[in-house]
């Protein structure tokens, strides 16, 4: 049973009002069409993930503090970032599990007025689309299927480890993204090393290795063909979009692969127009895989 | 530390670096090695060893590993530890850090850009409640460390 009338509480996070508004433009529209209902959060911070290398504490308590924004509201959260689910959610769980820990978080988070009492949930926005929405209902609303076009997918590591906290009943985190494309009828490609590490986390103490990674992921991309990448979090996209031509000169190589973010991929399926998806907003832009779409006709 | 004593259970087969994308691309990143070194409680070499910084936290150590050991988790706390007892962190981790507790956001959004949301049609980016964080900063012993510690701004790759 799908939920007929799925309301969440959404979190932006940090990175993708600052650098990608495309993806948040893009998530919200098909999110309306598709009949869930976002609820904006009145006030909230970073999930805490940047801060967790070099205090597990605080980043853990910024978390929970979010997490007890959530409680008040008595609403599960929705975010768009790989990095916010997955530290909002392993937070949630740890606390919800371990007792010690729960006491040690509520100690800090007394001194603000607030109580975690572990009664939310956080959930990523390709689990709404599998659980809540449904893939019927996605179906449905494809008034143009993309069956042209063949692309390839990153999931991305946060929504597929550590296992114990990311696996979910029912669905498969490594294909689960290749579903999602293909109910908008276009072709999703295999090629090797598809959960690889897009590298971001690291480029701020080291460029050299992220550099090298993401060079190897378009090179996997480029070798099946791919007309484009497609992601769901801002981290990853930044590195494969707005960091290519960067790669592309350190390496004397030439890619040119669109990366989109699913639900402007989604959205060109449900008739939205590129210019409502934000699409120009690219860095690569997808010019041959736009004349693919609206020329097959 | 999470599940630390399971680190008792590291018998050196290597699998975390076999599949560890860092360590592909640079042997100065070998999660094998830290583990082992853990063990040995070789911890002052540890705590001032750079290549802490060089995880991703792609976790891909943690599933794959036969005896449940949770690599990234203790390299994480390492990280922790480091900048705890030695002072000295990124400095991309102390903006970062100074940012939530000015902003609440890891960044300082230009207001152009919050004012840009509106052409957008995108709903307004609510404040966090500033003295709220800047209290959790304080009741988990940061406020002092960020304004004190020395940082660093690259890891150089030794091979």
């Amino acid at each position: 049973m799908k939920n007929s009338n799925p309301e969440y509480l959404i979190f932006l996070g940090c990175t993708i009002p600052y650098r990608l508004p495309s993806y948040e433009i893009s998530a919200r529209k098909v999110l309306k069409t598709l009949g869930v209902k976002l609820v904006e959060m009145p006030d909230f911070n970073c999930c805490g993930f940047p801060v967790d290398p070099v205090n597990h504490e605080l980043a853990s308590a910024l978390a929970a503090r979010n997490l007890c924004l959530a409680e008040e509201k008595e609403m599960n959260i929705l975010t768009l970032c790989n990095g916010c689910f997955g530290f909002l959610n392993k937070v949630n769980k740890m606390l919800k599990e371990d007792e010690g820990f729960r006491k040690k978080i509520n100690e800090d988070l007394n001194e603000i007025g607030m109580e975690y009492k572990g009664k939310v949930e956080v959930k990523h926005l390709i689990h709404v689309l599998a659980e809540d929405v449904g893939f019927e209902k996605i179906r449905q609303n494809v008034k143009k299927s993309l069956s042209m076009i063949r692309v390839a997918q990153h999931t991305g590591c946060h929504l597929l480890r550590p296992s114990k906290y990311t696996l979910r009943d029912g669905l498969d985190g490594h294909t689960l993204l290749k579903e999602l494309i293909e109910l908008t009828g276009a072709e999703c490609l295999d090629y090797v090393d598809e959960g690889e590490c897009c590298g971001n986390p690291i480029i701020g103490v080291n460029e050299d290795i992220p550099f090298q990674m993401a060079r190897e992921k378009l090179e996997h991309v480029k070798r099946v063909n791919a007309q484009a990448l497609i992601t769901v979090c801002p981290f990853c996209h930044i590195m494969y979009d707005l960091n290519q031509p960067l790669i592309e000169r350190r390496f004397n190589e030439r890619f040119r692969i669109p990366v989109l973010h699913y639900p402007q991929l989604l959205g060109l399926a449900m008739g939205f127009t590129p210019e409502e998806l934000a699409i120009n907003d690219l860095r690569v832009k997808p010019i041959e895989l736009l004349n693919s779409i609206y020329n097959a006709e | 530390m999470a599940d630390a004593e399971k680190l008792l259970l590291c018998f050196q087969c290597g699998t975390c670096t076999a599949g560890c994308p860092v360590s592909r691309f640079s042997s100065f990143y070998n999660p094998r090695r830290i583990a082992r070194m853990v063990q040995l409680g070789l911890k002052d070499r540890l705590l001032s060893d750079a290549a802490l910084w060089l995880c991703t936290t792609c976790y891909t150590c943690i599933d794959n590993c036969p005896q449940g050991v949770e690599v990234a988790s203790i390299v994480r706390s390492l990280r922790s530890l480091s900048v705890k007892e030695r002072r000295v962190m990124p400095l991309i981790s102390k903006k970062l850090a100074l940012n939530i507790l000015k902003s609440g956001y890891a960044y300082i959004i230009p207001e152009s850009r919050i004012r840009r949301r509106i052409t957008h049609g995108l709903p307004h980016l609510p404040r966090s409640n500033l003295k709220q964080i800047a209290k959790l900063f304080e009741v988990t012993d940061f406020l002092d460390t960020i304004e004190n510690a020395e940082t660093f701004e690259k890891v150089e790759v030794k091979e």
